[in-house]
């Protein structure tokens, strides 16, 4: 890392606050992009995207996974903490308002029946999510053989999430072992 | 503040942390199991209320489990269940980040992105599958989730918080006129 634009931690702070203060539903990697590569060029583009790609592979959120792969490139684990940190600082107390606020709205009437409709549009969303990680999977046969097989031990079947991960992952790693490809490889 | 069931909210999150793959919808089934079915600290109906508060509010779908934390066991539950769906996973993510960056376009990178992302899709199936079991209380939830999702495809650019505002809005006049 070249010292002479060595980034402040408190920029890096104030950069991620705001990033996560206005974070609804997705996209902020490629938000995280525009402000710390387009706008303040704290890093290259080459430097940006394998994070992008690790940040989907790893276990936890993209979005928070990204903010730590960039915090980690500007300063090491102290900017990998401020930036989860900040992130998450305005959202955090955000929801432990509403979490607050929670007990006394459920003694309004019609409520809970208000929320149901909210959560079946949130449902509705992660749907469409859904339908688009399925898509790329549609074409290989094993890929989509390992996404049937992950829904229904998890979700219809109610097998624990960990041991389907630790005998799944292994096992659909391997089968796209070989059609994986190193970059610039025909 | 009872001790244990801090230490609960923790060993049933932490492992979650490391299982997440395809991020906070692959957890709501685990999570719907551990938490209303088997320590039945939250009824099925709180389960979906936090989970739509957590789409409502801004930041990541994983402060859904700061929400639960919360509802279990007040601010300290809060904060455990904060630490614990964040700090295993991001633990990871930070020490396979050196490795990753040196590692740039290798085989095994390309290999781990075709391999665990049907896993995670599958995942968020079984997510949507949970959530949509404990919505679908009549018709018109139903329809909701199929509507909204038809939109979503069609018209992507429309802001998240229009089809939640709508949903609520439409559940509400149901209930109102009914």
């Amino acid at each position: 890392m070249d010292q002479t634009r060595r980034v402040p931690l408190s920029e890096i702070y104030r950069t991620f606050f705001v990033i996560g203060l206005f974070s609804f539903g997705g996209g902020l990697v490629s938000w995280i992009y525009r402000d710390t590569v387009d706008v303040r060029k704290w890093m290259s583009r080459e430097d940006f995207l394998p994070g992008v790609a690790l940040a989907q592979v790893m276990p936890g959120v993209s979005s928070t996974n990204c903010a730590i792969y960039v915090g980690q490139i500007l300063r090491g684990w102290l900017g990998a903490l401020t930036a989860i940190t900040a992130m998450l600082s305005a959202p955090f107390l955000i929801s432990l308002a509403a979490a607050w606020a929670y007990k006394s709205l459920l003694h309004i009437p019609g409520f809970q029946e208000t929320m149901v409709g909210v959560a079946a549009a949130a449902i509705g969303m992660l749907m469409r999510t859904g339908v688009e990680a399925a898509r790329p999977q549609i074409r290989d046969i094993s890929a989509m053989a390992v996404m049937i097989a992950s829904f229904l031990a998890v979700g219809v079947f109610r097998f624990p999430l960990v041991p389907v991960i630790c005998v799944m992952g292994p096992i659909s790693v391997a089968l796209a072992w070989p059609s994986a490809k190193a970059e610039g490889e025909a | 503040m009872n001790a244990d069931t801090l230490i609960r909210i923790f060993t049933i999150i932490a492992p979650l942390s490391l299982a997440s793959f395809g991020g906070a919808s692959s957890i709501y089934a685990p999570m719907q199991h551990e938490v209303v079915d088997i320590e039945k600290w939250i009824t099925a109906r709180e389960f979906l209320d936090l989970f739509a508060i957590s789409r409502a509010m801004p930041g990541p779908g994983s402060l859904f489990c700061t929400l639960v934390g919360w509802q279990v066991a007040g601010l300290a539950g809060a904060i455990i269940a904060s630490i614990a769906i964040y700090l295993p996973s991001s633990l990871v993510v930070y020490g396979v980040g050196h490795v990753w960056s040196r590692h740039r376009g290798k085989r095994w990178h390309n290999a781990l992105e075709r391999g665990l992302n049907p896993l995670g899709a599958g995942l968020l199936f079984a997510g949507v599958v949970t959530l949509a079991k404990l919505a679908s209380d009549g018709f018109l939830p139903i329809a909701i989730i199929g509507v909204v999702c038809a939109l979503n495809v069609w018209k992507p650019k429309i802001h998240p918080v229009i089809f939640l505002m709508c949903g609520g809005a439409l559940c509400y006049a149901a209930y109102a006129f009914a």
